[in-house]
């Protein structure tokens, strides 16, 4: 490891894309998280790559789809609004199994909302904010350090699997400044391409990249190819930290920020002699489903606390599938939860 | 025994799935006769459209990218940026090039991205059967213009050429047309100059191709391309915007 640095996350975030090998980047700005392509349009000519910041976010994500097509590591950002005008292009990518990284560092909703953190595109990440029956795999750091730890995984993840990997922060970890450590090189996963386009070099038969089937049969095999696909990703890229949850009395489920709040939840509450649990889903998809399964009977309830109305908490439902009940905390418009009031909250369902 | 005639490599050995006396096979025909006559199959990158040619990726032999309606000129830019070295070119007909994507290929065209697209203008939407087009001609009936193109209700047809040569990123902008011999012997000299000058890294090129859809139109092919000659070319008339004397 290297030396220490202070920074802030959006710039982790396109550091760790440059050190993951990210050559290409197109954008459109968008409140909190535009820092991303300021430090691209930097630094990538001296990597002799390419920033564009595009006419808009769709075609932004449309420039993405043509330089996955040609092989490239490639990614953009964007925040809330800008995420739905992409989710044209996220669909069709994901059909034609393109890999790229998307970050979203999501801003209160909905409509333009507010600019200030917030957890509320949960449903839009984890559910398919496009259309047809797709997934994509959905990282949520939790600090700066995570931040840069989970771009690299991304895009490896993304091209082992060709599949689109999307990082969801919020405007607290974007705007913050914290201290980062990076390595002295990275371990890049050198996938297999031959299915790109790069010119037949009148070598072989003409590749083509395409999300069009009409003939149903063979749509339906190629969906079957594609939840196979997401079958093998559940198994083997499934990512969740559990802190402090034997013998917990309760077990809070919150992810990125909120989880940091709760990691200071847990100290105030053993004082009163209160043993709260952190269950800390680091992939939001493919949801670590196992991690609530085992620790379902042990604590009297369950607390899900996020800067939503409640979205994530569905998914914990499913995972405790009635074993115990399962709480909500939820704060919205960019307002986030303060460890009093997550604490009264834990007091009135222990009573 | 001489071969005069024969299908260009650059086409597949395939059957088309256009209507009768559409125009569409025949700009096909031109551009893999000029990806032909380049030599550059083997780096030449092909991005389909949405509409009657979505799936020409089946048609050409070089590499082929299916982009989502209107989206082409963004998918193009990607890949060009990708590999600037390659030739990339878009098909786009007018509902998805004038109508959707109307920020893409005017944005495309203004970074002077080196990319060409072949522009299918034939005034009308054919693959979801028959509905108006930004193209479409004043008083023409379509499915979604049934008392015919009112300007006052539904605007006036747009001419992308005239539009696109306002930007100087546009470094080739020709229209042409495909409704007899000669005037399809100067569509393919307008393609070929089009990849010319993308190879030579001018810029944005482009070439409009008025082409019919006897289908949609409701009459026979050969009223189609009459069609064509005096009721389009008024409105669009042909010639070179841009790039004309330039050396490739």
């Amino acid at each position: 490891m290297g030396e220490k640095i202070l920074m802030k996350g959006n710039e982790v975030i396109a550091e760790a894309a440059l050190r993951a090998g990210c050559r290409h980047y197109f954008g459109y700005p968008i409140t909190p998280q535009t820092e991303i392509a300021h430090y691209f349009a930097k630094k990538m000519p001296q990597y002799g790559g390419t920033f564009i910041q595009a006419e808009s976010e769709v075609a932004a994500m449309n420039m993405v789809y043509g330089a996955a097509s040609a092989g490239a590591r490639v990614m953009t950002s964007s925040s809330s609004p800008g995420i739905s005008l992409k989710q044209e292009a996220i669909s069709y990518s994901a059909c034609a199994e393109l890999p790229a990284v998307i970050v979203n560092i999501v801003r209160a909703g909905p409509g333009l909302g507010g600019i200030l953190a917030s957890q509320c595109d949960y449903f839009q990440a984890t559910k398919g904010g496009g259309h047809g029956d797709y997934r994509m795999v959905v990282l949520a750091p939790s600090s700066v350090q995570e931040l840069y730890e989970l771009v690299v995984e991304a895009f490896n993840i993304a091209d082992r699997y060709r599949t689109l990997c999307m990082i969801m922060g919020d405007g607290m970890l974007g705007q913050m400044m914290e201290a980062v450590e990076f390595r002295d090189s990275e371990d890049i996963c050198e996938a297999d391409k031959s299915w790109a386009v790069t010119g037949t070099g009148m070598k072989r038969d003409h590749n083509i990249i395409t999300s069009i089937y009409i003939d149903p049969e063979v749509l339906e095999k190629h969906n079957q190819k594609l939840q196979e696909k997401y079958r093998k990703i559940a198994e083997n890229e499934t990512r969740v930290e559990v802190y402090n949850c034997d013998d917990a009395d309760i077990i809070v489920a919150a992810y990125g920020t909120v989880a940091r709040i709760i990691k200071n939840v847990i100290k105030t509450a053993e004082k009163e002699g209160i043993r709260v649990g952190l269950i800390r889903p680091v992939t939001l998809w493919p949801f670590p489903t196992a991690a609530f399964e085992k620790y379902a009977q042990v604590p009297q309830a369950f607390l899900s606390v996020e800067m939503s109305a409640g979205q994530m908490v569905e998914d914990v439902r499913l995972a405790v599938n009635g074993k115990r009940p399962v709480h909500f905390l939820g704060r919205t418009g960019g307002m986030i939860p303060t460890q009093k009031e997550i604490l009264e909250k834990i007091r009135e369902i222990l009573k | 025994m001489a071969i005069v005639f024969q299908r260009p490599h650059a086409l597949r050995d395939t059957e088309m799935h256009y209507c009768p006396g559409c125009t569409h096979g025949i700009v096909h025909r031109m551009v893999a006769e000029v990806i032909d006559e380049l030599g550059i199959e083997g780096t030449t990158i092909g991005v389909s459209p949405v509409g009657c040619a979505y799936n020409n990726y089946l048609y050409f032999n070089c590499d082929m990218v299916q982009a989502a309606h209107g989206r082409a000129p963004a998918v193009a830019t990607g890949i060009k940026r990708v590999h600037p070295d390659n030739v990339v070119f878009t098909y786009q007909g007018d509902g998805d090039l004038a109508a959707i994507g109307t920020a893409e290929i005017v944005h495309a065209a203004n970074r002077g991205e080196k990319i060409t697209t072949i522009f299918i203008n034939n005034a009308i939407y054919g693959m979801t059967s028959g509905q108006m087009a930004p193209t479409t001609l004043i008083g023409q009936v379509t499915t979604t213009s049934p008392f015919g193109r009112k300007p006052e209700i539904e605007g006036y047809p747009l001419n992308v050429c005239e539009m696109l040569s306002t930007l100087k990123g546009a470094a080739y902008v020709e229209r042409v047309s495909t409704h007899d011999i000669k005037n399809i012997r100067n569509a393919k000299k307008a393609i070929k100059k089009a990849f010319q000058v993308q190879m030579a890294g001018l810029g944005f090129s482009i070439v409009e191709v008025l082409s019919t859809c006897p289908t949609n139109w409701g009459i026979d092919p050969v009223k189609a391309l009459k069609w064509v000659e005096e009721k389009m070319i008024p409105q669009y008339p042909l010639g070179n915007f841009r790039g004309k004397d330039l050396e490739v």
